[in-house]
């Protein structure tokens, strides 16, 4: 049942990016950054938590989950360092998926070429 | 030689001596497939980069010119060409191979009728008995130079025009020929406001309606006057825009008037708006126009060269996109 749900949240997002790509001039980068945005937005007025307790992976792998992780990190480690926490926080809950991000396109990068698009 | 407003005039005419297309897969599977000279089952051409890839596709286009009519590079007297990459590397590394005295150029996707007009003008002269004109675009190294890497994995929007792996090349000469060029109009750079990149077709159809109509005044000629009319890569936009234009003036330029952008690929080929690139209409060029003149099933053609004068930069400073049109009147049969 998870899975389904995963499934449906997860391809509403990218559904949802789909449109902007073909109705608005928003370049793939500008749409990955508002993402981003707009899921620390609606972690931090608590919209987003039940969306992940709801969808899990669905609502945890598009980039809103990414800004969901960088808004919980940066309110754990404001509550452990005060102030200095707002600086901390969200690279530190995020470290592992950019380093993990980096390894595998790195690796990708030894062992593949980009294919010719036509 | 002479001159009337914008147009120049050879009376002596400049003569068309051969001519060759080399071009990528896709093109190679469009409409005009088996018109062109050189089609790559490796849109690498062998090469580790698109950037040396596009280099080789430029040498096997002048090698299909040289070699239809026996010529040898030493016989030409200097070269012009241009290409959409930074500092155009893909014609400028190609021409180390060609060793001849080279101009490059840089006119976007006008380039290949720019290097019409400037090689018609050195053999008119008499500073050149021969000279080879070319100009080139491909896909991946277009990819990289204007949006991203191919990498990158991005999306392409509906309206994104797909910049065609082309290279054509054409010799031109003193001597009789088949096919010869009687008048060029060099374009101005006109700028309709535009900013969208995804809609280089309106932005650029404003200089090809101004230098179309420079020309007709110039000449004292009409649309009806010629058997075919072709931009660059107006794509369908655009070339409404600039039969709209015309219309205004109660001008009708009919079904002769067409846009290579549109005939190099089929709709089922997703190419969303259509093609684009310097390599678009210089191949469309060489590979279907030249050939028709020279059969005669075309008498008269008018080549409109378009590009979209605009940068990566200048697109992200916000900037509008000016946009030309270089006309080069081509005739067929002796």
């Amino acid at each position: 049942m998870m899975y389904v749900k995963a499934f449906l949240v997860g391809g509403v997002i990218c559904a949802l990016s789909q449109v902007l790509i073909d109705r608005t001039r928003l370049t793939p980068a500008r749409i990955l950054s508002a993402y981003v945005v707009l899921g620390v937005i609606l972690s931090g007025v608590g919209i987003w938590g039940p969306v992940v307790k709801f969808a899990g992976a669905g609502a945890t792998v598009p980039l809103l989950g990414f800004g969901h992780t960088m808004a919980e990190g940066v309110k754990t480690a404001v509550q452990e360092q005060g102030f200095l926490g707002a600086f901390t926080g969200g690279l530190t809950a995020s470290a592992g998926g950019i380093a993990a991000a980096v390894g595998f396109s790195l690796l990708a990068a030894f062992l593949f070429q980009p294919g010719d698009r036509s | 030689m002479s001159r009337v407003g914008d147009t120049l005039f050879f009376e002596n005419p400049v003569w068309v001596s051969t001519w060759a297309a080399a071009v990528g897969t896709k093109e190679g599977q469009g409409p005009l497939g088996a018109y062109f000279d050189y089609v790559t089952r490796d849109n690498r051409f062998g090469k580790k980069t698109w950037e040396q890839a596009e280099s080789r596709m430029v040498e096997l286009a002048c090698e299909a010119a040289l070699a239809k009519v026996g010529l040898e590079l030493s016989q030409i007297d200097c070269a012009l060409g241009g290409d959409l990459l930074n500092q155009c590397i893909s014609t400028g590394f190609a021409a180390r191979g060609l060793g001849l005295p080279y101009f490059g150029l840089y006119g976007a996707c006008s380039t290949m009728a720019e290097s019409l007009i400037l090689g018609t003008v050195l053999v008119s002269g008499g500073f050149a008995g021969r000279t080879l004109c070319l100009a080139s675009s491909h896909f991946c190294s277009a990819e990289r130079q204007y949006r991203y890497p191919l990498e990158y994995g991005g999306q392409r929007p509906p309206t994104a025009q797909w910049t065609a792996t082309a290279c054509g090349a054409a010799v031109l000469q003193q001597e009789p020929t088949a096919v010869r060029v009687t008048a060029a109009t060099p374009g101005r750079v006109y700028d309709p406001g535009i900013t969208d990149a995804n809609n280089m077709g309106a932005a650029m159809a404003q200089s090809a309606y101004e230098t179309l109509r420079t020309f007709f005044r110039d000449s004292g000629t009409g649309p009806e006057d010629y058997d075919l009319m072709v931009t660059g890569d107006l794509a369908s936009v655009g070339h409404g825009v600039v039969q709209e234009l015309f219309r205004r003036d109660g001008v009708v330029l009919g079904d002769r008037y067409q846009d290579c952008g549109m005939m190099l690929f089929d709709q089922s080929q997703d190419v969303h708006a259509g093609a684009s690139g310097c390599g678009c209409s210089a191949a469309v060029l060489c590979g279907r126009i030249l050939p028709d003149l020279a059969s005669g099933k075309l008498k008269k053609v008018l080549f409109c060269g378009t590009g979209a004068m605009m940068s990566p930069t200048s697109a992200n400073q916000g900037e509008s996109i000016p946009g030309i049109c270089h006309l080069v009147c081509l005739e067929g049969g002796l």
